[in-house]
């Protein structure tokens, strides 16, 4: 009989094999396992603290990143033709919400009030809204799809929904802007997806070739129906649309953009730990009790909805979403628990940044952000394709 | 008739309930028309190491994708200790079954340490709850000590050779604390050094394991038990010794074969006969 040819020295085959560091060998013997299965064994094996991941280490990039973002938010507020001072901006906002003044109790001037509340506050607002939902969608894109070039404007959803933005502008139903622009990145997603798909996978270089197509014809025809209905600044509303621009946002668009993070970013957040479990493929994240197509979609409707507010008020931003997750990985570890807060955090800050830049630069004409946001993306783009090394980027 | 005779004595539904181990009722999947898996009969002892075997195409993958749950039969139950997986949740079936597929991830760029914890996923409370907290990061050493990989525990995935990756996988399985392991060809692009030690460890485990295997002789070396599919169906089911014999292994591999007793520990050895040799001396003319 073979099988009772070995013998199960189970316990003695582990202690043979045992090189672990002296962290881990505090880890009694009982926990080899017993020759039969049994009722849960004492897995009583403790780590060491110097063996956990630093969780200080994550907090503290974490609460610098949202010190930062406010800091950032505030002195993005003062910049500008007009000079305002911190403790103005301080001042309005204090008086707008019905917060106590600062001491010095001088009062804001109207016309400076105005500035900050009514101009400055809804686009400062609203960059960091859109640069939070952009990141965020990024991240669960790469991690959903195993893509790490997956991102809504590399694979064509804010293109998308730039085109059905566009269109309902056009026909001036701009009630139903957030709602036109979420059905263009979906039929753009599906679409990527599709002319992507081979006999059941997608390899990452076939998703990106995809999505250049679908943000190709996403792009010409936005350009087509703002060319064709050629009001005023047809070339000037076009390189908005398709680079993506923040200088029209109002409260309204504060109210969209914000509506959308909550509301969505607070689900993904909650769900954040299932995408861990893809990082091994689809059949490891079922064999660890993983919905896998359930999952899937409904982070990538997620992301869909998302992209698709971000875009109805600011355009399509590119490359926020593609590199910032990278960027943060390093600063959080993968695990998305940690990575899409702060991801959300960062892409809030990266975004006021270059939109400052991009209405500060070339003062007073204005650049859409998107050019900005490309001139910084694209080299980090370049050395992330060139750094990597695997055949996952085939 | 070695047939699935282990199986019969499990067939009928009485005998299901409350079984200890693995029992495979008939299983049966279509796809497209196609019969995949038809009638899979077994019952598999709690503790023991099962060798699943079978050409390519057999239906060895399907069929451990359905015992761990991931896919459904049309037709039959999969029972582990008395649970039809079938009808377990998701996260239940998880917590209780742990499945390895060939394929694995060179370029992903984790520590070895947060590959195992992946494996405490079905085991986290469903919304908040701590993650990589101290008790998961416990059950991951543990796991790691137990496959021998203790002192990787601060690597990166993509700097371990294949041998390593398969270690540390099982690692991670084995953090899901499943009562049953199922690897799909553990050993594939392994060394032969890694290949033994590998099963050697397995089989130190005291878990039951299925492991869709290639090789016949390391399934003869290091399973209590053979499941050999052909085309979906049950072709043989039994102990090494009684399902490796020359006449069934030509039936269903096509392939002239010796079996030899190993001249250390006794247990079948298949040595193989290419197309060109000469017929055994046994099966000549009438």
């Amino acid at each position: 009989m073979p099988g009772t040819t070995h013998t199960r020295n189970s316990a003695s085959a582990a202690s043979d094999r045992l090189s672990v560091p002296a962290d881990a060998a505090s880890a009694p013997a009982g926990t080899a396992p017993a020759a039969k299965p049994a009722p849960p064994r004492p897995w009583a094996g403790r780590a060491a603290a110097s063996a956990a991941p630093r969780p200080g280490r994550y907090l503290f990039w974490l609460v610098t990143a949202v010190l930062a973002l406010l800091l950032g938010s505030a002195v993005a507020v003062t910049i500008g033709p007009a000079d305002v001072s911190l403790t103005q901006v301080w001042g309005s906002v204090a008086t707008h919400l019905g917060l106590p003044v600062l001491a010095d109790g001088t009062p804001v001037p109207p016309l400076t009030d105005a500035i900050v509340w009514q101009l400055r506050m809804p686009r400062v607002l609203t960059a960091a809204m859109v640069g939070a939902g952009l990141a965020l969608s990024g991240a669960v894109m790469q991690s959903v799809t195993r893509n790490p070039l997956a991102d809504p404007y590399l694979l064509g959803l804010s293109s998308g929904a730039s085109l059905g933005a566009v269109c309902v502008v056009i026909l001036g139903v701009g009630f139903a802007l957030p709602a036109a622009a979420f059905a263009g990145a979906l039929i753009a997603l599906f679409a990527t997806l599709n002319i992507a798909r081979v006999g059941g996978s997608i390899t990452p270089g076939r998703a990106v070739l995809a999505g250049l197509a679908i943000a190709q014809l996403g792009s010409a025809g936005t350009s087509f129906i703002i060319f064709w209905s050629a009001k005023g600044d047809s070339y000037r509303e076009i390189l908005n649309w398709l680079l993506g621009s923040l200088a029209g946002s109002s409260w309204t668009s504060v109210l969209i953009s914000s509506v959308a993070l909550a509301l969505v970013g607070t689900g993904i957040l909650l769900a954040a730990s299932r995408l861990d479990a893809f990082t091994f493929g689809d059949t490891n994240a079922a064999s660890l009790g993983i919905n896998v197509n359930a999952t899937r979609w409904g982070f990538l409707v997620a992301v869909a909805l998302l992209t698709g507010a971000m875009v109805a008020v600011s355009g399509a931003i590119g490359f926020v979403g593609l590199i910032l997750p990278h960027l943060v990985r390093g600063l959080s570890g993968p695990g998305h628990r940690r990575l899409l807060p702060l991801v959300a955090v960062v892409g809030a800050l990266f975004l006021v940044l270059a939109d400052t830049l991009a209405r500060t630069v070339f003062d007073p004409r204005e650049l859409p952000v998107g050019i900005i946001t490309a001139f910084i993306g694209v080299p980090v783009f370049i050395l992330l394709i060139k750094r990597k090394r695997s055949a996952a980027w085939a | 008739m070695v047939s699935a005779h282990g199986a019969r004595t499990g067939n009928s539904r009485t005998a299901l309930d409350g079984a200890a181990g693995v029992v495979l009722d008939e299983v049966s999947l279509r796809i497209d028309g196609v019969s995949i898996l038809s009638e899979v009969s077994a019952a598999l002892p709690p503790g023991t190491v099962t060798g699943l075997l079978g050409p390519n195409g057999a239906g060895k993958s399907t069929l451990l994708r359905i015992i761990a749950g991931i896919d459904r039969a049309d037709a039959g139950t999969v029972a582990l200790d008395g649970a039809v997986v079938g009808q377990l949740r998701r996260r239940e079936a998880a917590r209780r079954i742990a499945l390895l597929e060939q394929n694995l991830a060179p370029s992903v760029d984790l520590s070895v340490r947060e590959v195992v914890l992946l494996g405490r996923i079905p085991h986290r409370s469903r919304l908040l709850g701590s993650f990589g907290g101290e008790d998961d990061l416990g059950v991951a050493l543990a796991a790691l000590a137990m496959v021998g990989a203790g002192d990787l525990v601060d690597r990166r995935w993509h700097t371990l050779s294949g041998g390593q990756q398969q270690r540390v996988q099982i690692a991670r399985a084995l953090a899901q604390r499943p009562s049953l392991l199922l690897l799909d060809e553990p050993t594939n692009h392994l060394d032969v050094s890694a290949q033994l030690s590998l099963l050697h460890q397995v089989r130190g485990l005291g878990l039951t394991s299925v492991l869709a295997l290639h090789d016949l002789n390391l399934a003869a070396a290091y399973c209590d038990r053979i499941v050999l599919l052909q085309a979906g169906r049950l072709a043989a089911f039994g102990t090494p010794a009684e399902v490796l014999r020359p006449e069934i292994i030509r039936a269903v591999y096509g392939v002239d074969c010796d079996i030899v007793p190993h001249p250390r520990t006794g247990h079948p050895v298949i040595v193989f006969s290419g197309p060109d040799e000469p017929p055994r001396p046994n099966e000549g003319t009438p």
